[in-house]
């Protein structure tokens, strides 16, 4: 019997072809700029601009002394640089903080034309697709929600799902209760910036026992130059109660860099469970590391009552940098928290990015599967802290890092911290890093498969894991779009 | 005449930089299914992945010919699509791709190389069932990730398999025997059988006459120190089994 093991496992030639069919680059597929009259600010930032924000949106006093309270805060910090990115400085006063279309919008039926076609090419049709798909969504176009659909089937079951500026009309007592309990405006540098200057986003409200029937879905798109998305999400699920939100971002090719620091507060009562799920495609730079967005993003759901549970999972492969850590905060006993991840770099891009599990309360279990993929120059950092507080007892977190390295100029970092101060808890830590495999690539070649595909596969299967966690319809867009970001790599 | 299926000249060829064949000749007509056989370390499997284009091994003097065409330029896709298929000696695991979902990617990459329309979810897996019972692979295999924790028998199973579904003109099959079970000897080698015809040409690599008894070469070759040092029919191999390849030199 032969007992020569297989000798093809060294990296060689196969890997230069590799590293050769990397710097081929694909043109991002999403970038087209709608042409379109629109209400921008003149850049620049300074109470005037605050009020401005306010008063275009009818807001309340409170909701005006709550940004200006952010904004007298923001501007006594220093923003972060402990992260593992490099990029140009941020001129704060060179951006644009509103810009909105110049109609004024009542339902779908009045959005303009154009709109809806970025939205047709972003694949994403708000008419009949979303009908057929049973996907609601509520549609970002730069700062002002554009249209909400399905809100009619929603208000039946007593679920709120709107814009968050229609929220702070309609519902003003939520809002005031939730907003910021999550994320308190001090927490850090984007996040007072966002609680400061924020135009829009989505707001979530189910009520107890209630059981959403459909996927909830936003997407956000940057498309004038110079404007900043400051988005900001709330949701709330009451006891008993489940949702599934999905958000995707997309923008549009340009020279300059652009900034987008959304938050997204979470909160989970009583048996409740919140999952949410990104696709993050937001235009990464071309191949040189000219343009794209920074992508600074404040995620966090607390786990209030007991056995609720908070899921997130985000397949990000856009963005130049991207700086995010999608956390729970575990105060109910029993509550469950867990962070899917998918991060795909490729040419400059840079990814610093993971999740805080924070357990405060006895019995609560974490679980975190990170999946990085740095091809080209991309730079890729997971970071992640699974801290277990004095009352968590019996506490306990699995966490699986697994890096993929596709050619020679590509970076995987991983930084878990842990802080543990319950002597009963349980931390299990699993990591690896790979290069994609010869013999696997060779493997699906012999069979016909071209390289690209192999390649894709390969990754995907990767994946897998983090996948399986998207809803069925997202499963197959994030496998596209993974195809898409690694045509840029892979031929 | 026909024109050769597969034709080697000579052929000299290096793996990191270190010669391992040092002439090789050998015609594969259509319908001819030939016997490799020698000791560990001859460069048997190194010949089959020369034939299927891996990269780490490179030819370095003489040529290849696949129907009359050089194909040393081909890259390992395209012989694959032009009908060249390899059962692995060491079958690859491929972690979260399920078999269905490689070898329908498979499957159809080679049906739009001939211009065939390409197989739907529900044809392919008529196909595929068919051909799982033909080879006696387990049923569940299909579903679950390519090769990935497979017992060394069901690597073996799933190449033949594969090469049933993908039906090549050329078959190389690296120890296909070594792993099965006497059971499993025989349905895979009556798989193997049954996709003999008077087009498609085999390559038997093997160290064992069990498998030859089932699968009857019409040819058998000794390869050992980097060439073909004797050949001869079917009859070569049992004076392998019963004198070794010392007596043979
Ligand atoms: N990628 C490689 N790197 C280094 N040496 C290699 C490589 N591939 C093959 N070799 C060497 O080439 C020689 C021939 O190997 P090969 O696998 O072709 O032998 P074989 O005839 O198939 O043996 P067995 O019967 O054990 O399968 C061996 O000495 C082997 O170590
Ligand atoms: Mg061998």
């Amino acid at each position: 019997m032969s007992s020569q093991p297989d000798v093809s496992s060294r990296p060689s030639s196969g890997q230069a072809e590799v590293d050769e069919i990397l710097d081929q680059h694909d043109e991002y597929k999403y970038g087209f700029v709608t042409d379109m009259e629109q209400d921008v600010l003149p850049p620049g930032l300074d109470e005037s601009v605050i009020r401005f924000i306010s008063a275009k949106k009818d807001e309340p006093e409170w909701l005006l002394e709550w940004r200006l309270k952010a904004f007298a805060a923001w501007q006594k910090m220093e923003e972060p640089n402990w992260q593992f990115v490099t990029y140009a400085d941020i001129d704060y006063q060179a951006i644009s903080y509103f810009a909105a279309p110049k109609k004024k919008l009542e339902s779908i039926d009045e959005v303009d034309p154009e709109i809806l076609e970025t939205f047709e090419k972003l694949g994403i049709p708000l008419h009949e697709r979303a009908a057929l798909a049973g996907v609601a969504v509520d549609a970002v176009f730069d700062s002002v929600s554009v249209a909400t659909t399905f809100k009619d089937k929603l208000h039946d079951l007593g679920i709120i799902f709107c814009s968050i500026s229609e929220a702070v009309r309609e519902h003003p007592e939520l809002v005031r209760q939730y907003l910021g309990t999550v994320v308190p405006v001090t927490d850090n540098y984007f996040a007072a910036l966002n609680s400061a200057v924020f135009t829009d986003g989505s707001f979530v409200y189910i009520p107890k026992g209630v059981k959403c029937p459909m996927e909830l879905s936003t997407y956000f798109r940057i498309n004038a130059a110079n404007t900043g998305q400051f988005e900001r999400t709330l949701i709330i699920a009451d006891e008993s109660s489940y949702v599934s939100y999905l958000e995707g971002c997309t923008a549009p090719v340009r020279k300059e860099n652009q900034l987008h620091a959304a938050v997204v507060e979470l909160v989970a009562h009583t048996d409740a469970k919140i999952k949410y799920s990104t696709v993050q495609n937001w235009y990464p730079g071309d191949k040189d590391g000219n343009g794209g967005i920074y992508n600074f993003v404040t995620k966090r759901g607390v786990c209030e009552g007991d056995r609720s549970h908070i899921s997130w999972t985000q397949v990000e492969t856009g963005s130049a940098v991207t700086w995010k850590y999608p956390s729970c905060v575990l105060k109910g006993e029993n509550s469950v928290g867990e962070f899917y991840s998918v991060a795909l770099t490729n040419n400059h891009q840079q990814a610093d990015t993971g999740t805080k599990m924070v357990h405060l309360g006895k019995g609560t279990t974490s679980t975190i599967v990170s999946k990085g993929i740095s091809a080209g120059k991309g730079q890729q950092t997971y970071r992640g802290l699974v801290s277990i507080g004095p009352k968590a007892h019996n506490a306990r977190n699995h966490t699986q890092c697994d890096s993929l390295l596709l050619g020679k100029e590509c970076g995987a970092h991983t930084f878990p911290y842990v802080d543990v101060r319950n002597a009963s808890a349980v931390l299990e830590h699993e990591a690896s890093t790979s290069k994609i495999s010869e013999d696997q690539l060779f493997y699906a070649m012999q069979r016909g498969l071209s390289e690209e595909d192999a390649v894709s596969m390969i990754v995907n299967g990767f994946c897998k894991e983090v996948f399986k966690e998207l809803p069925m319809e997202f499963a197959v867009e994030a496998r596209k779009l993974l195809e898409v970001s690694l045509e840029g790599a892979v031929g | 005449m026909t024109t050769p299926l597969l034709e080697l000249k000579n052929v000299h060829a290096s793996v990191a930089g270190t010669p391992i064949l040092k002439g090789v000749n050998l015609v594969v007509n259509p319908g001819e299914v030939h016997a490799i056989m020698g000791p560990n370390g001859a460069g048997k499997s190194t010949l089959s992945k020369l034939i299927t284009g891996h990269p780490d091994y490179e030819l370095t003097e003489g040529q290849i010919l696949y129907k009359g065409e050089d194909i040393a330029e081909m890259e390992p896709d395209e012989r694959a699509r032009a009908g060249i298929f390899m059962s692995f000696q060491y079958p690859v695991e491929i972690p979260g791709v399920s078999t269905s979902f490689f070898l329908k990617a498979a499957v159809n990459a080679s049906r739009r190389e001939r211009g065939e329309p390409e197989l739907d979810a529900m044809d392919f897996l008529k196909v595929a069932r068919t051909k799982m019972k033909q080879v006696g692979m387990p049923g569940d295999l299909l579903h679950r990730a390519v090769n990935e924790g497979f017992s060394g028998g069901e690597k073996k199973k799933n190449e033949i398999f594969q090469m049933a579904m993908l039906e090549p003109t050329l078959a190389v099959l690296d120890e296909t025997d070594s792993g099965l079970d006497v059971d499993a000897l025989r349905t895979i080698s009556e798989g193997v059988n049954a996709m003999r015809n008077d087009e498609r040409g085999m390559v038997v690599i093997t160290h064992y006459q069990r498998l030859l008894d089932h699968i009857v070469p019409d040819f058998t070759h000794i390869l050992a120190g980097g060439k073909i040092v004797k050949s001869g029919g079917a009859d070569l191999a049992k004076q392998v089994e019963a004198s070794g390849y010392e007596g043979l030199a």
